[in-house]
């Protein structure tokens, strides 16, 4: 039978791996050879390899203790450079040519690791030491401790590059979701499919067939491998099923939504130019059947940890579907009749095999030694098992050489996903092991999932549950003759006496540990479980949990169900960051939102600035200018000199119309809107229904029942928001319509002296003072013609103007009003020039509309309408709010004109204390004023109207600022408003 | 979670923004002798239950209608889901 | 004085990836049509006359020259040429009267119109609409890279049109280009 190769010295015949091609990969840089359809574990076992990793804590010599994704112990990092990935489960990556593997959590080599000292301090390191051991000096944990603490432990490292792939994000409807292609799954995805139901198959594996593919027994006249095949290839002709092979259902969230990580380029070196590593779908699904196989369980017994121990059902997988004996000397250590099927066929394999079952009445064999009621009670072999120790039934022991040993407790259905909506599983006693339960929505359990651990089980099983959730009347698919044997288990979980006897291998976790926690007091599972870490890390205990439990039940003089198991928790297995991010990093982050300006601002050498998404010219330095200061200075002076123009598209938009329009404003701003006359424009304040301001802007009446309303550039969503829960909440009857058409128009402030003498050379319509006054709005024509709005409306204190047309035209609009301005020197100003000129002029703006402030703190007390309802009016007249030495917005000017007079810090009285008691403001908003030639602010400062001229000092303990500074009215310029109405 | 949009019927939860208690339409008489003890009430004393509430959802992502939700917010069960329009007309707001 | 020329909102013309085509157009002209209170009959016959129906919840009117379909409750928005309808605000407000509020929206929205045999499989990673169930005439409001767009399914099996943000015209391009390249 055994076919020695020259590399692969493991490799016996049969198996799913294809012998025609030789894959070469690395481990620890030795180079190795597998076939395609191996795994890496796989590989390196036919390689002779068992040792692949040391243990978390102690650093013991590991292997892999299983063939799937449950695997605690063979964990590596793949791959090099910026695609490295640590603890990637060798008995699942599969294998490709050119695979690179290394070894982690080691100092030095993998066979001599110099942290393995940790394994003879063992008696130190149990289960809570950290807790325990690092208490004091308390300095000594950051400066000692930690670091050298978080050195040895870990596992894999991450590369520190940026990871090269990409990653998709997406989604998917079905009527049926099937989780697992093994006997279960594969049936209920033929019953489905032969209805015509849209179906979803989706498996971790790279083959389906789960199982099937690891087992000898037939399925009718096929191998159970053929049988899957077959089933597969018909599934594959199927238009209405998908199949999703190497894709991880991760989670079953609300209402049938799944989460599944689909590892599309995981088996390449590098996934193909363009096309993403792994796909996180969400799919949607009416129903699901969850046929998601279960886990064999390992015994706990002194020194279960070498390399070369495993579960006898991974024996049994290396040998049937990869061709490998990982040794030809086999033990197999069960307490259940599965323990035998490893044996027989490991002895059909040509493998020498001895059985040691706990039972005294285990069956017989006549191909193989069975040793009845005895027990492991050690191992040997330094850097792998070599022999074991057993204890006969008659108390007499035996040391059998072996460097294979299977170990079978029974087997666990895959309880997760029926578990992650609060579902709590029930004990099966027949078993010995939880069964499904409460069932998250749409979802039936099939298969060995279901505890069905027959194969004939599984195939009615899948064939019921895909009946069943689609509510078919139409007859099953013949269900083909398959073995059908009971499950015969007596359990036992640990052998008694074990000093070192592992539990929960990935986290080093021994018998001892959870017999000491449960001494130390921690008597709830989830305590048992942050005390020791049993269960936690990338592996979640699926090995490990139910021997804890088992323990932990034995120890309480209580049954397991009684014990109760820990809330299992998505994601199935682990998951990488980006597949979680999709496309949505660096520069794809969030949308890039671009004004109509845009294209030009950048052929003018822009610095773009981004607010909110969108990108907005912050300044337009100049051939010359060194700093950004320069550049604003110069914007604003030129705008107040001459003319300048800025791009204030992003400010939000809504159109309002219908008959009760005015009354609707009337309800959302705290100010009167209702007399206001069309063509003219109106500051409004809206306040949130506590009292507090919420957002301010204009409302523009451009007809009886049509108005615009403007809104701050951030809050143009919210406030669209709040205006549609006023419309269809609380005045549901009003004639009122309601739309955001921020994009639609591309719209442009237009400030200073010379606005109009360059407006005028543009617009079609008449736009003098008399014509067209402050204030004033109006549907104009531009350039002959085009359909356009007006607003003489100025955020900078200049005469000044807001013009829009539609957002196609709006390049050909800046270019135009420059063409236009050329004579008057026409500037481009950026936000911070209109930044500078709006705290000049004493406006209030997202630093002071802040959500913590007043109509009253603004200075704008009396704009509150008392003579109508607004949203805000009651609450805005509590009492808290309109206490006379309330925070009032002042301005704040430096007595030494050099000093800044920097946002963020607070007022003090100039002689009192500098401390949180004596606060009396703070500063919001600050700039340097070109136009005055030293820096001001805006500030809330307590009773502010009525201490204008004060000297206080203005600190920041924090940034060492200590300034005397004057207090003034917030309207540095023009107060009278003069220029406006110009 | 999906939420069954009476006129959309099922979409995702994340389509939607949440603003909480429905009781946020019950805005009191401003004019009322107790208007600003029933809008202190109304702005600040709003439930949070474990378990059934009517909740606001607005379909920012969708059709930009506000829906009433009934949802258990331990199970996340839905059992009601009523334009928000609806509602507030059968309460009687004008 | 020389009128004013407008610009596309991409400039993107037209790539083919694998079997898919994206395609800015420019050539579609937008409002909005909201029935005043009251006035959903009235609307509705209106609606009738330039589109032959009315486009119910979630479905487009494929008609010619303007196209018609389901934004919200008693809210629509129409398409038509811009060659020949640029003042298609201004057409509705003249056919509607009083029975509705107009807002001019093709400055809003960027169109591109997404053909090819990868069509679905291009949008299964884009949105969450599913693709492979809707009909000619379905539409879906919908996030494509955090951006709410509007997805109608055209005549042609493999045709879908996307309405998106203008100003993230940039955004979306490059999410579709991204998306087709990965499935082509």
């Amino acid at each position: 039978m055994k076919q020695k190769s020259m590399t692969q010295t493991n490799r016996i015949a049969g198996g799913q791996v294809d012998r025609s091609t030789t894959l070469k990969f690395s481990f620890d840089g030795k180079q190795y050879a597998g076939h395609d359809g191996d795994t890496l574990a796989s590989a390196l076992l036919a390689n002779g390899v068992r040792l692949m990793g040391r243990s978390f804590k102690y650093h013991r010599p590991r292997g892999p203790l299983t063939a799937g994704s449950e695997e605690p112990n063979a964990l590596v990092q793949l791959r090099i450079g910026a695609r490295q990935e640590p603890n990637t489960r060798a008995t699942t990556a599969e294998l490709f040519d050119g695979l690179t593997a290394t070894s982690q959590n080691r100092l030095g080599s993998l066979s001599f690791d110099l942290l393995a000292i940790n394994d003879r301090l063992s008696n130190f390191l149990t289960a809570g030491f950290y807790y325990k051991t690092f208490m004091w000096p308390k300095a000594f944990w950051e400066k000692v401790y930690e670091p050298i603490i978080r050195n040895a432990a870990g596992l894999g490292s991450l590369s520190l590059h940026d990871d090269p792939d990409v990653y998709e994000k997406g989604f998917l409807h079905c009527d049926l979701l099937i989780i697992g292609a093994g006997p279960a799954g594969l049936m209920a995805a033929l019953t489905a499919g032969r209805s015509g139901a849209d179906v979803i198959l989706a498996d971790e594996d790279f083959r389906m067939g789960g199982r099937l593919n690891a087992e000898t027994f037939a399925i009718g006249d096929a191998s159970g491998a053929d049988w899957a095949a077959a089933t597969v290839a018909e599934l594959t002709s199927m238009p209405n099923v998908r199949l999703l092979p190497r894709t991880t259902v991760i989670g079953a969230f609300d209402h049938g939504i799944y989460g599944a990580v689909e590892r599309i380029s995981d088996h390449l070196a590098t996934p193909a130019p363009d096309k993403p590593r792994q796909i996180l779908w969400r799919i949607y699904t009416q129903k699901t059947v969850l046929a998601a196989g279960a886990i064999e369980r390992p015994i706990a017994f002194e020194n279960n940890d070498r390399p070369g121990i495993m579960t006898a059902s991974a024996l049994r997988t290396y040998a049937n579907r990869f061709g490998v004996a990982v040794d030809q000397r086999n033990a197999i250590f069960t307490n259940n009749d599965d323990g035998h099927r490893t044996a027989t066929d490991l002895h059909a394999k040509g493998v020498k095999v001895t059985v040691i079952d706990t039972r005294t009445d285990a069956p017989k064999s006549q191909d193989y030694e069975v040793l009845a009621g005895a027990q492991v009670v050690n191992t040997m072999g330094r850097l792998g098992l070599t022999f074991a120790q057993v204890r006969l039934q008659g108390g007499s022991e035996r040391t059998i050489e072996c460097s294979a040993l299977g170990t079978s407790g029974g087997w666990n259905p895959n309880v997760h996903m029926t578990c992650h909506q609060r579902g709590r599983p029930t004990w099966n006693a027949d078993l010995a092991a939880f069964v499904p339960n409460d069932l998250p929505y749409g979802m039936t359990v099939a298969g060995a999932a279901m505890g069905d651990l027959s194969t004939a089980g599984a195939l009615a099983g899948g064939a019921k549950a895909a009946q069943t959730a689609l509510g078919l009347t139409t007859p099953l698919p013949t269900i083909p003759d398959a073995e059908d044997a009971p499950v015969n288990i007596t359990p036992f979980w640990y052998v008694a006496g074990s000093n070192r006897a592992w539990v929960d291998q990935q986290n080093d976790v021994t018998v001892k540990d959870v017999k000491l926690s449960h001494q130390e007091g921690f008597r709830s599972v989830e305590h048992l479980k942050r005390y020791t870490t049993l269960g936690m890390a990338t592996d979640q205990g699926k090995t490990a949990n139910m021997g804890g439990l088992a323990i932990m039940a034995e120890l309480a003089g209580k049954t397991i169900p009684e014990v109760g198991t820990t809330i299992f928790r998505p994601p199935y297995t682990p998951v990488a960051i980006g597949a979680f991010a999709g496309r949505h990093r660096g520069q794809d982050f969030h949308p890039k939102r671009l004004t109509p300006t845009h294209n030009w601002a950048a052929e003018q050498g822009a610095v773009f600035v981004e607010v909110g998404n969108w990108m907005r010219a912050q300044w337009f330095p100049r051939a010359g200018e060194t700093t950004w200061r320069e550049s604003v200075d110069r914007e604003v002076m030129a705008t107040r000199g001459s003319v300048g123009v800025c791009d204030v598209t992003t400010l939000g938009k809504v159109d309002v119309q219908g008959a009760d329009a005015a009354t609707f404003l009337n309800k959302i701003y705290c100010n009167g809107f209702a007399k206001l006359p069309v063509g003219k424009v109106r500051y409004g304040l809206m306040l949130r229904e506590d009292g507090i301001a919420m957002d301010d802007g204009t409302a523009a009446r451009l007809a009886e029942d049509h108005f615009v309303v403007t809104t701050t550039t951030a809050n143009a969503l919210p406030v669209y928001r709040h205006m549609e829960f006023v419309r269809q909440c609380l005045v549901p009857d009003m004639d009122v319509q309601l739309i955001s058409t921020t994009e639609s128009w591309a719209q442009y402030a237009v400030a200073g002296p010379n606005a109009r003498r360059v407006l005028e050379k543009i617009v079609d319509q008449d736009i003098s003072n008399d014509a067209f006054p402050f204030m004033a709005c109006a549907d104009i024509t531009v350039c002959g013609g085009l359909r356009a709005r007006l607003f003489r409306i100025s955020f900078s204190g200049e005469l000044a103007y807001e013009i829009a047309v539609p957002t196609a035209y709006g390049d050909a609009l800046i270019r135009r009003i420059m063409q236009a301005g050329a004579e008057f020197d026409i500037t481009p100003y950026g936000t911070e020039a209109l930044g500078v000129m709006r705290i000049e002029k004493g406006h209030a703006a997202g630093n002071e509309l802040n959500g913590t402030t007043s109509a009253q703190n603004l200075g704008m007390g009396r704009m509150v309408s008392t003579k109508k309802d607004s949203i805000g009016a009651v609450l805005s007249r509590r009492e808290g709010l309109n206490t006379d030495d309330d925070l009032r917005q002042v301005g704040i000017k430096p007595v030494d004109p050099a000093d800044k007079t920097p946002a963020g810090a607070h007022l003090m009285a100039a002689d009192g204390p500098v401390d949180a008691a004596h606060d009396q403001g703070y500063v919001t908003s600050a700039c340097y004023s070109p136009t005055l030639g030293h820096h001001i602010a805006l500030a809330f400062l307590k009773d502010g109207v009525n201490r204008i001229g004060e000297q206080m000092r203005l600190v920041s303990p924090l940034t060492g600022v200590d300034v005397a500074v004057e207090i003034c009215s917030a309207h540095f310029v023009d107060p009278e408003g003069v220029r406006l109405r110009g | 979670m999906i939420i069954n949009h009476p006129l959309l019927g099922p979409r995702d939860s994340a389509e939607f923004t949440y603003m909480g208690d429905a009781r946020l339409m019950d805005r009191p008489d401003p004019d009322a002798p107790d208007a600003a003890a029933a809008f202190y009430d109304y702005a600040y004393l709003r439930d949070n239950p474990a378990g059934w509430h009517r909740e606001l959802w607005f379909h920012e992502a969708g059709d930009r209608s506000w829906l009433v939700v009934t949802r258990n917010t331990v199970t996340h069960e839905i059992s009601a889901v009523e334009l928000a329009s609806d509602v507030a007309r059968a309460q009687g707001r004008t | 004085m020389d009128r004013l020329t407008p610009v596309p909102a991409l400039g993107a013309g037209t790539q083919t990836i694998g079997s898919v085509t994206i395609a800015e157009n420019s050539g579609v002209a937008l409002a909005s049509v909201a029935a005043r209170r009251g006035q959903s009959d009235a609307c509705g016959k209106v609606l009738k006359s330039i589109l032959g129906d009315v486009p119910a919840v979630g479905k487009a009117i494929l008609h010619d020259p303007e196209a018609g379909f389901w934004m919200g409750p008693d809210q629509w928005m129409i398409g038509a040429p811009m060659a020949s309808h640029e003042d298609i605000a201004d057409q509705l407000k003249a056919s509607f009267g009083d029975a509705a509020s107009i807002t001019e929206q093709s400055g809003a929205w960027v169109v591109f119109d997404v053909t090819g045999a990868k069509m679905p499989d291009m949008c299964e990673i884009l949105c969450n609409v599913p693709i492979r169930k809707m009909v000619a005439g379905d539409v879906q409001r919908t996030m494509i890279h955090q951006l709410g767009c509007f997805v109608i399914r055209r005549a042609a099996d493999d045709h879908i049109r996307i309405l998106g943000p203008r100003a993230s015209a940039g955004t979306l391009h490059h999410a579709l280009v991204t998306a087709a390249k990965s499935v082509a």
